[in-house]
């Protein structure tokens, strides 16, 4: 149990050196949390393979709801795949296998009783670059709900495009011009487009890989507002290479190196007290 | 999971199915077509290289020969075979069996061969187009054109083994005929492969050349992308256009001799430009650009530079663009029709001006002609040229697989 | 000296002038550069005029040709016209019925034979590059897809015969069986045929375009649950649209442009229909016919074939053109 009652799982004993203290620490404002007894997702000795080559080793993690969680690490330490599991995407790359359980609301993806495909409309994703399709504003958002049939007439769709548009901080902007093309607008605007989109199949988590490396500092001061205020309705699960990013969005971290999580627990711990060397190194810029 | 959702679910992964199963389905029918047509040409054309013939014992009589009449040691031969046939009618009957152009192989033979005079030999004479036919069938249904008492020879022979099916050797060594038994594409090989060494002369060189300096050394400016432009559109331009320049610039204006390879070569030659310098270029672009800058850091001109390193590693694909060019160029009919290869020529041409024709217009003269001893020496014209595709098309694929680096 | 050796003489010379002075602008330091390297890259560029003489022969042989047709018959009766029975008169005393040159029922027939070409090339040759690029395995994509491109390697004469021999007498008695009225060489044998030969154009052409619309793009769409043939109708294809729209433009030029096929298995005779059942002649065939009968160059019979003929180059030119246009922007935007 840590200062704000909530129950953690038990860090797993490795055997590493004690760590130092950290001199610096993060000042962050303590966050209100619902107090979340049930992980959403439980992830459990999870091993991938790339034909031959393994990807992850026995990665055991918990993602809580209503909260976000990143993940942190140098490059190419498997965050990205990492995070392609929790939505089966790593299906469609040849010759991937995958060992080992992840569970979403105590059902396993993998199970052969669960559709692909509606999955992912629960998991929405974003991507590093933002991608909208060459089609309108309001065609890209609206691509989603109808699909999944979630639309009942003209005037329903409308409403959820809007909704999901003022949902990404994106309507005010965007409102008179619903027919220009996705790709008319500027890569900040893109990326909350992206955002709409994925928000608009009524996702109840949110997976984000890196979404903002491609932007600029303000475009990404403005998305991480909205993290912070999405966090509330949906679980959000986001791989960042910055760490301050991490340290200013996220209420949980882990730290991945070559494929297997070091340490994950709460945000500031990570940042002012982590428990391995390693965490510690990476954070104070030992190694990228 | 609702109960909406699951059919919705449902009828989402039927579609995924149906989808799948139509792209499925064209290739199967694109496939289906593909061994429709070989199938039906193959068919018909095996007939076509086998040949009915009726194995005689020929005395080279040296008075018939000295008067011309090689048809007499022909009927002189029936005539000892059939001794009980007497009336006229008969008799006719029995000589009709034998193809009426078989005087002309007799008389070949004895140009080529004048020792023959006096000796008496065993040959193999094509039986005529209607005992071909018969006989091939095997089946009554096309009897209407033999009467019984010829079906009733036939089987008399065929029991004495003197009529066969043999291979067709006839057809690889004869030009075109009027007859169908002694129509054979001899001229036309000859005059495709004439046309083609025309073709290559001119086409080769000039494109090469010209793909060259438009890749290594022109300006990159408005002049020259016109200039590809323009290339990209000729290769695009519907073979007959070249054949109406043909017409009017070679025979027209120029005064050439109407039919002649050479003047086919040059038209093919026009057509076939544009291909290979894409071709070309696209094998000098696949040259990474850190060799030539390694061969100019030494001091290499830029001719030294593209001659001893960029070309020679650019050699495979500019063959096997090559290769395929002849390929195209062999199978080309329209342009060479427009300067006049719609002739009958019965001759092997000897020269590169004799008047000739190439394979495919063989076939298209041919195909005209509703013999059934026509018909299937169309479709057995057919299988050797695309026989002669296949064997250039495995050629180029080799050249490529053995000496192609992945860079 | 003859027109022809003039007008040869002043092609060569104005090539090589043309090709010293090219010479000159692109070699730096032309002064140092060696006699042997300055004559070899001479000769280069000759040969590089000589195939832009090509195109220029081309067009005003054509041209020529085609100008005196039109001073012999009006343009507006070739391109209006709807009545097409080239002759001329026999002698010059003859009467002055010289054959109607309307040139309109040479385009519905081409019309109709293309039309019919491209609904068979185009869904087949579509869907096939839809599975092979977005459904097929490696080793199903290695052996068949070259095995589809067999078919464009087949000469036009052989498929001319597959449709006169094989297909139109099939048609015929299909048709007979049905009640429906067929002729012997009907639009719908050539178009069928047409349209078989034109296939591996239009798969070869799409299948690259697909393969070029970008991964992210799918990425996205199967993030939103997406099943991927959703994936494919609603985000790839529009996506590819313009780059498939050039493929068919192609197929289209090329089925224009044919003239084997239908020499050999369409008609005759100028049948102003869209009757597919029915036998019609094409702008290629009559080119043919007009120019392989017995000739007088001169005459307003074989001078039409010329005017088709331009006809026919612009037509194709224009086609070409616009694909290739659509095709390079579609690639640009891409990479």
């Amino acid at each position: 149990m840590n200062a704000d009652g909530k129950k953690t799982k038990p860090k797993s004993k490795a055997t590493k050196e004690t760590p130092k203290q950290s001199v610096k620490s993060a000042d962050k404002a303590p966050v209100k949390q619902k107090a979340a007894p049930k992980p959403k997702i439980k992830i459990n000795d999870l091993n991938l393979f790339y034909s031959e080559k393994q990807a992850l080793y026995d990665v055991k993690i918990d993602i809580y709801p209503n909260q976000v969680t990143a993940l942190i690490g140098p490059s190419g330490c498997g965050k990205s795949t990492f995070l392609r599991c929790l939505n089966r995407m790593n299906d469609t790359i040849d010759g991937c296998i995958i060992k080992g359980s992840i569970k979403l609301d105590g059902h396993d993806i993998y199970d052969k009783s669960v559709d692909v495909v509606d999955l992912r409309a629960k998991t929405g994703m974003v991507f590093q670059k933002p991608n909208p399709f060459p089609k309108s504003i309001f065609d890209n958002v609206a691509y989603g709900p109808k699909i999944h049939g979630m639309v009942k007439n003209k005037t329903h769709l409308s409403e959820i495009v809007e909704t999901s548009l003022q949902k990404a901080g994106l309507w005010d902007e965007v409102k008179d011009r619903l027919h220009d093309s996705g790709t008319s607008l500027s890569g900040g605007q893109q990326q909350r487009l992206c955002i709409a989109r994925a928000i608009a199949v009524s996702p109840q988590v949110i997976l984000m890989d890196e979404p903002c490396s491609a932007l600029d500092p303000i475009a990404t001061s403005k998305i991480e507002t909205l993290i912070d205020e999405l966090r509330h309705k949906y679980t959000i699960v986001i791989v960042t290479h910055s760490m301050q990013q991490a340290a200013r969005v996220s209420q949980k971290t882990a730290f991945f190196h070559l494929g297997k999580i070091v340490e994950y627990n709460d945000t500031d711990i990570i940042f002012t007290n982590p428990k391995y060397k390693q965490t510690q190194d990476y954070i104070t810029g030992r190694y990228g | 999971m609702s109960k909406s959702t699951n059919s919705k679910l449902a009828k989402r992964n039927r579609t995924e199915k149906l989808f799948i199963l139509k792209g499925y389905m064209a290739i199967l029918i694109s496939f289906a077509f593909l061994l429709f047509l070989i199938f039906t040409i193959a068919g018909k054309g095996i007939s076509g290289l086998q040949q009915t013939q009726i194995k005689l014992e020929i005395e080279f009589n040296k008075a018939a020969i000295e008067t011309g009449n090689y048809n007499l040691l022909i009927r002189q031969q029936l005539d000892s075979l059939f001794p009980e046939i007497e009336d006229r009618s008969s008799k006719r009957n029995l000589y009709r069996l034998v193809a009426d152009p078989a005087k002309f192989i007799l008389m070949d033979m004895v140009q080529d061969d004048t020792s023959l005079i006096g000796e008496t030999k065993e040959i193999w004479l094509p039986a005529d187009e209607k005992v071909d036919i018969f006989f091939k069938q095997n089946a009554d249904d096309w009897d209407t054109k033999l009467n019984p008492e010829q079906k009733e020879l036939i089987k008399t022979l065929e029991s004495q083994g003197l009529i066969d099916l043999n291979f067709n050797f006839p057809f690889f060594t004869y030009g075109d005929s009027q007859e169908p038994e002694l129509a054979g594409i001899a001229g036309a090989l000859i005059g495709s492969m004439l046309t083609l060494i025309v073709c290559m002369a001119v086409a080769i060189p000039l494109a090469v050349c010209a793909a060259i300096y438009l890749e290594e050394f022109a300006p990159k400016n408005r002049f020259t992308d016109l200039i590809e432009v323009n290339i990209n559109n000729l290769a695009a331009v519907p073979s007959i256009v070249f054949g109406l320049l043909g017409l009017s610039v070679y025979l027209n204006f120029f005064g050439m001799p109407r039919s002649a390879p050479f003047v086919g070569g040059l038209t093919l030659g026009l057509m076939v430009i544009p291909v290979i310098i894409i071709a070309t270029r696209a094998a000098l672009k696949a040259v990474p650009s850190s060799i030539r800058q390694a061969a100019m850091g030494i001091g290499a001109s830029p001719l030294q530079v593209v001659t001893h390193h960029t070309l020679p590693l650019a050699m495979p694909g500019i063959m096997t663009g090559t290769i395929l060019s002849i390929a195209r160029a062999l199978g080309e009919t329209a342009p060479l029709l427009m300067i006049g290869m719609v002739a009958f020529i019965v001759d092997v041409p000897q020269s590169f001006s004799d008047p000739s024709t190439v394979m495919p217009v063989q076939i298209y003269l041919w195909s005209k002609n509703s013999q059934p001893g026509f018909v299937e020496k169309t479709a057995a014209a057919i299988i050797v040229l695309l026989l002669i595709l296949i064997l250039l098309n495995i050629i180029a694929v080799w050249i490529r697989k053995k000496y192609e680096r992945r860079w | 000296m003859g027109n022809t050796e003039l007008a040869l003489t002043i092609a060569v010379v104005v090539a090589t002038l043309l090709a010293i002075f090219l010479l000159y602008k692109t070699t730096p330091n032309f002064q140092t550069v060696s006699l042997k390297e300055k004559f070899i890259k001479l000769i280069l560029i000759i040969a590089t005029i000589f195939t832009v003489y090509t195109t220029l022969a081309i067009v005003l042989s054509v041209i020529y040709e085609s100008w005196l047709f039109f001073t012999k018959v009006p343009i507006t009766e070739f391109l209006f016209g709807t009545k097409w029975s080239p002759q001329t008169a026999m002698r010059a005393d003859q009467s002055a019925s010289s054959g109607a040159f309307g040139a309109i029922p040479l385009f519905t027939g081409t019309f109709l034979v293309t039309a019919i070409a491209m609904l068979v090339a185009g869904p087949l040759g579509l869907y096939s590059a839809i599975y092979i690029s977005e459904y097929a395995g490696k080793k199903f994509r290695t052996y068949v897809k070259p095995a589809l491109e067999i078919l464009a390697g087949i000469p036009t004469v052989v498929y001319g015969y597959f449709a006169a021999l094989t297909v139109a007498p099939l048609i015929h008695d299909a048709g007979t069986a049905l009640g429906l009225g067929v002729d012997s060489e009907s639009a719908l044998a050539a178009g069928l045929v047409m349209g078989i030969m034109i296939i591996p154009y239009v798969l070869s052409l799409s299948d690259d375009v697909i393969n070029s619309v970008p991964q992210a793009l799918r990425d996205a769409s199967y993030g939103l649950g997406a099943t991927k043939s959703e994936t494919i109708k609603n985000v790839v294809l529009p996506a590819a649209l313009p780059g498939i729209m050039g493929a068919m433009l192609l197929g289209i030029s090329r089925a224009v442009g044919e003239t084997m096929i239908v020499v050999m298995a369409a008609g005759l005779s100028a049948n102003l229909t869209i009757n597919p059942l029915e036998s019609v002649t094409t702008v290629t065939v009559q080119i043919v016919t007009l120019l392989t009968g017995d000739q007088e160059f001169d005459s307003p019979k074989t001078l039409a074939a010329f005017a088709l003929g331009l006809t026919l180059f612009i037509i194709t030119l224009f086609l070409n053109v616009i694909a290739l246009k659509i095709v390079k922007k579609y690639r640009e935007k891409y990479e």
